[in-house]
């Protein structure tokens, strides 16, 4: 396939056009409760990547006929800002934007306890506010940690990141060039940084063989993201004399 | 929970199947291609009593900005209310898109169709493939039955005559550049138990569900994961082994053999 502007190697030397090694995050940078209205707030980077989720609810759900009297609804809503890529992104809902709403609402939906909430809603927010690829995983992590500040009960975090196959290698954390000019590309969300696996999605041609080696690779990066990610909870609500871990 | 779903699962515990299949044995199939003379390419897909109609229909159009010499490939779905009696007339809902982006993301992604021998004049004119999936009646598993129509119709379609910019439908010009099949396969989780092709109540009862599209060399080309519940490693594994062989098998009926 001819592309316009395809680097010709994404890997040199066993680094990554962006110095990274293969198994290597971009920096990333968590901060929760940045928002006053909602409920429970989350930003998570990758790098250049930047999402923002807002949670509000559990709350009456209207209409009314969306209630289920035995449990809460969630609702997400994954949306990217319009000066969030190059090209700029038409605002409103796209087709893509309802996929990856779905699978993220689903994702999300394992680990809530609903039966706590009748005939409420969860809404759940998620802004692309800039786009380097891993969006959809960047949004899942801010998500889990929004709901978990918000105070919703939740069985455990749900953790995300994302796999590629580049120049024929396997590397973690798919920047842009490589989402665009690699072979392929895997999202992958686990629960309590364990092997349950409630996000997965790939695109590309790989061989079984290599779709194992990017699915434990996901998975134990998954792993390190929960870690990250309760760390921060955990500095958020230290109190002065009380020990809060482990 | 419906007491039909309570039923399934407990069957399932016992490694039963409502419809008493095997868990890796797939509905009957049957494919009847350019049933709709008006499409270029069309085929009728039933699995068990699933029932999806697919129309290829090819216009000349622009290329996209970025790939200004490749053809264009775009893939819908509508789940018309004919079909069941919880589809609703309107705008294609979540489930709908969710299905469409996942049988174009088994073709796009496997580059089954040679997409560069359908351009006319670079950054000006290609081939514009439309692909419709349209289902007529819904027993579970749409995805995979649609994924079967679209390949089966691309199969089936003619590319027509191009002459002084104007597209002459009487007359074709061969078959599209079809170089690979790929096929979808889903399989459901209800407990620990996983199995291929789930029909509408399996669907409804189900945990999670895993749909993987393979190519002719048994490489993979798409996952998607749907539902609630959680995939294990070794269960993903399991999946994929059973796209793969179910792939085979589905690949021969598609070529008729």
């Amino acid at each position: 396939m001819t592309k316009v502007g395809k680097p010709e190697k994404l890997i040199v030397n066993g680094k990554r056009l962006d110095g990274r090694d293969l198994e290597e995050f971009r920096p990333i940078t968590i901060e929760v409760g940045i928002l006053k209205k909602a409920g429970g707030s989350a930003i998570f980077k990758f790098g250049g990547t930047y999402a923002l989720s807002a949670v509000y609810g559990p709350r009456t759900l209207h209409p009314r006929h969306l209630q289920d009297p035995r449990k809460a609804v969630l609702r997400c809503r994954y949306a990217m800002a319009p000066f969030s890529t190059t090209e700029r992104v038409r605002p409103g809902i796209s087709r893509r934007s309802v996929e990856i709403s779905k699978v993220l609402k689903e994702a999300l939906s394992n680990v809530i306890f609903f039966e706590d909430y009748p005939k409420t809603g969860i809404d759940v927010f998620i802004e692309i506010l800039e786009a380097n690829a891993s969006t959809r995983c960047a949004g899942l992590n801010a998500a889990s940690l929004a709901l978990a500040e918000a105070g919703v009960p939740m069985k455990d975090l749900v953790s995300a990141c994302s796999v590629g196959k580049v120049d024929g290698k396997i590397v973690l954390d798919v920047a842009n060039e490589e989402d665009m000019y690699g072979e392929a590309d895997l999202a992958i969300a686990t629960v309590g940084g364990e092997d349950k696996i409630v996000l997965l999605q790939m695109d590309g041609i790989v061989t079984k063989e290599e779709f194992m080696k990017m699915l434990e690779l996901g998975k134990k990066s998954c792993a390190e993201i929960y870690k990250k990610q309760k760390e921060v909870l955990k500095e958020k609500y230290k109190t002065g004399e009380e020990d809060v871990s482990d | 929970m419906l007491a039909t779903e309570n039923y399934v699962r407990k069957l399932i515990e016992e490694n039963l199947r409502i419809d008493s299949r095997k868990f890796d044995e797939f509905r009957p199939i049957k494919i009847e291609t350019g049933l709709i003379k008006n499409a270029e390419g069309s085929a009728k897909v039933l699995l068990g009593d699933t029932h999806v109609l697919v129309g290829v229909k090819l216009s000349v159009g622009e290329p996209f900005s970025d790939i200004p010499d490749e053809g264009v490939l775009i893939v819908d779905t509508e789940l018309v209310p004919v079909a069941s009696p919880t589809f609703e007339p309107g705008p294609p809902d979540e489930n709908a898109i969710e299905i469409a982006r996942v049988i174009d993301r088994g073709i796009r992604e496997s580059k089954c169709i040679d997409l560069e021998k359908l351009c006319i004049e670079k950054g000006e004119k290609v081939w514009v493939i439309n692909i419709d999936v349209h289902v007529l009646d819904h027993d579970g598993n749409l995805i995979d039955a649609g994924a079967l129509g679209a390949i089966a119709a691309l199969l089936n379609a003619k590319l027509p005559k191009y002459e002084d910019g104007k597209i002459i439908r009487e007359e074709t010009q061969g078959k599209l550049p079809i170089r690979d099949i790929p096929i979808a396969v889903t399989t459901g989780k209800i407990l620990d138990k996983l199995f291929v092709d789930p029909c509408l109540e399996e669907e409804n009862a189900m945990d999670a569900r895993i749909t993987i599209t393979t190519m002719k060399n048994g490489e993979i080309c798409s996952v998607q994961k749907g539902g609630i519940g959680h995939f294990t490693t070794e269960e993903i594994e399991k999946a994929i082994n059973f796209s793969i062989t179910k792939g085979k098998e589905l690949r021969k009926i598609i070529l008729g053999e």
